[in-house]
């Protein structure tokens, strides 16, 4: 399904600054499988996301979605394909915008943009039936402007907009992270229903750990631009929160100064 | 004021109408302060009274400016989409050029209209007179242009239109090429501003060089006065709100030239003034309104503090 071999990415190359975000990566995701993407501050993973997206190009390496290879594709023409979800709410939606002109521009993801009327009324009922299944009462908002909602309630909706076209893989990157505890557990929650249990191909960056284990079916960590620790289904089971730190200790070769940094 | 020069304020206030909905698009709906108009505005009256000037029919000389605007928003969208190059440099850098461009276009700095037909003589052989013809002819034109952007701003490529201004990179996750929709929004916003040229420089009787400096503030002042004065929030109520505005900015510049001391010359900076005065206006109100919420706060904190002393 995806196939990323000997992915490089070096930021500011040949200068004081340099770094490199991403080196040697391999990774090979079958269709269906939910992978959650753990590490610390800095360890690559925006930027591993960021590159299959195609926000960066990397310098060196492959990367195929399908058969195809879109390693130098920029990101509105891979947007067919992949869907992604932002961390800040603010980022998947358009403000000004109301409820039901963010979902008729999903709805037209990867799709030409012509010059016909943007939303028919036989969308309209199906954009409601969706928002109604959220059961936050957007169905009764279609024409409120998105920037009165709440952040829960704007996450929401960049979910349901991310699944109205069925993605072949997609990218979340610490979606909950901005969200009150309580938000985040249901907008985790419908991340379940909407990805998770339609067998969409995940890729979920997440900072809680405790998260990374029991969501999916597959959890990978990255360190230093390095995948340092990929873990299936079968080795997951009865995995805990000590044993990843321990893991990560024994992989990385180095003692975390501070496991705050991955607990966080 | 007496009549007559209220109804050509009204005709005038329409005529900039257009160009003040190009600013509209780009200024509002695109996010994007858009240089051009400076240069775009009187290249539409150059082309169009050259080829007055020179016999073309004036229907056909003001629908010349169309394309030639187009073309200069078409130019500033590249360098800024393309090149990566600054909104407002990619503006300036066009608004530039095109002053050589327009030189070249008229041949001379000025081009008089006075002894030829222009678009507004359409409608005085019905035995209306010529003021009333310009009110006519620009409002169909301006009803023409509202009811086409509403119409275009409702199809799914206006949406995208939209969505670029409002989050990019949103759009982009979208599949939405952003480039070519900003190209897309400069080139409809400078045809329209083009259009605003060839018909004031029909209704002044002249094209001149020097028709176009300014005209960006003058377009920001009419889509703040209209906004701020009819607080619409629809699209179609916006874009009759900024003509509203150009209307309203046209009587304003009226008055103030009843004042004595005030030179035509003083205009710019009345302009300048005003514009600014409108961008700062709700950042002072903002602060107003958080040090009256501070205040109500350490004045209910201190009340509670004393019923507690009192108790």
């Amino acid at each position: 399904m995806l196939h990323i071999s000997n992915l490089y990415k070096i930021f500011n190359y040949g200068e004081v600054n340099e770094k490199i975000a991403l080196q040697n990566i391999n990774l090979r995701l079958a269709a269906g499988e939910f992978v959650t993407v753990i590490g610390g501050n800095g360890a690559g993973k925006s930027t591993l996301l960021n590159c299959i997206a195609g926000v960066y190009i990397p310098d060196q390496g492959t990367i195929h979605l399908d058969g195809r290879e879109i390693t130098r594709l920029p990101d509105y023409q891979r947007a067919a394909s992949i869907c992604r979800i932002f961390q800040d709410p603010m980022t998947g939606t358009a403000a000004s915008m109301t409820v039901e002109e963010n979902l008729a521009l999903a709805l037209r993801r990867g799709m030409k943009r012509r010059l016909v009327r943007a939303i028919t009324e036989k969308e309209r009922k199906l954009f409601r039936d969706k928002l109604a299944r959220l059961e936050l009462g957007l169905e009764y908002r279609l024409t409120t402007p998105v920037k009165l909602l709440s952040g829960g309630q704007r996450q929401a909706l960049a979910l349901l907009m991310a699944t109205l076209v069925r993605p072949k893989l997609a990218l979340l990157d610490e979606h909950t992270a901005s969200l009150d505890p309580k938000t985040a557990l249901r907008v985790l929650e419908l991340t379940r229903t909407l990805f998770e249990k339609e067998n969409i191909t995940t890729l979920m960056i997440t900072h809680n750990m405790e998260q990374a284990l029991r969501m999916g079916t597959r959890l990978i960590m990255l360190h230093e631009g390095k995948i340092i620790l990929d873990v299936n289904d079968g080795e997951r089971e009865g995995l805990t929160v000590a044993k990843l730190i321990e893991l990560f200790h024994a992989a990385s070769g180095e003692k975390l100064q501070n496991d705050r940094l991955l607990l966080a | 004021m007496n009549l007559t020069l209220l109804w050509s304020t009204f005709n005038l206030g329409l005529l900039y109408g257009l160009l003040v909905l190009g600013v509209f698009i780009t200024f509002r709906i695109l996010n994007y302060a858009d240089l051009t108009v400076d240069g775009s505005l009187p290249l539409g009256a150059a082309i169009t009274a050259i080829l007055i000037y020179t016999g073309t029919n004036p229907f056909l000389a003001t629908l010349a400016a169309l394309p030639l605007g187009a073309l200069a928003g078409l130019m500033t969208g590249i360098l800024h989409a393309r090149f990566s190059i600054t909104p407002l440099l990619s503006g300036i850098l066009t608004m530039i050029g095109l002053y050589s461009i327009n030189l070249r276009i008229m041949g001379r700095p000025n081009v008089p209209l006075l002894k030829h037909g222009t678009i507004f003589d359409a409608l005085t052989g019905l035995g209306i007179s010529l003021r009333a013809s310009q009110t006519v002819i620009a409002l169909a034109v301006i009803i023409l242009v509202i009811v086409g952007l509403y119409l275009f701003l409702s199809t799914e490529l206006g949406q995208a239109l939209r969505g670029t201004g409002d989050n990019e990179v949103m759009l982009r996750s979208l599949g939405v090429n952003t480039n070519r929709m900003k190209i897309l929004g400069l080139a409809i916003s400078n045809s329209l501003v083009a259009l605003s040229g060839a018909l004031i420089a029909q209704y002044q009787g002249f094209a001149d060089i020097n028709m176009g400096i300014g005209m960006i503030v003058i377009g920001l002042a009419s889509v703040i006065i209209g906004e701020v004065v009819l607080g619409v929030k629809s699209i179609p109520g916006r874009l009759c709100a900024v003509v509203v505005g150009s209307i309203l900015y046209r009587l304003a510049i009226a008055l103030v030239l009843r004042i004595r001391f005030i030179e035509y010359t003083d205009l710019k900076l009345f302009t300048a003034l005003l514009v600014t005065i409108a961008l700062i206006s709700p950042k002072i109100s903002k602060r107003f309104k958080q040090a009256h919420k501070l205040a109500v706060a350490e004045e209910g904190q201190k009340d509670g503090l004393s019923e507690k002393v009192g108790g």
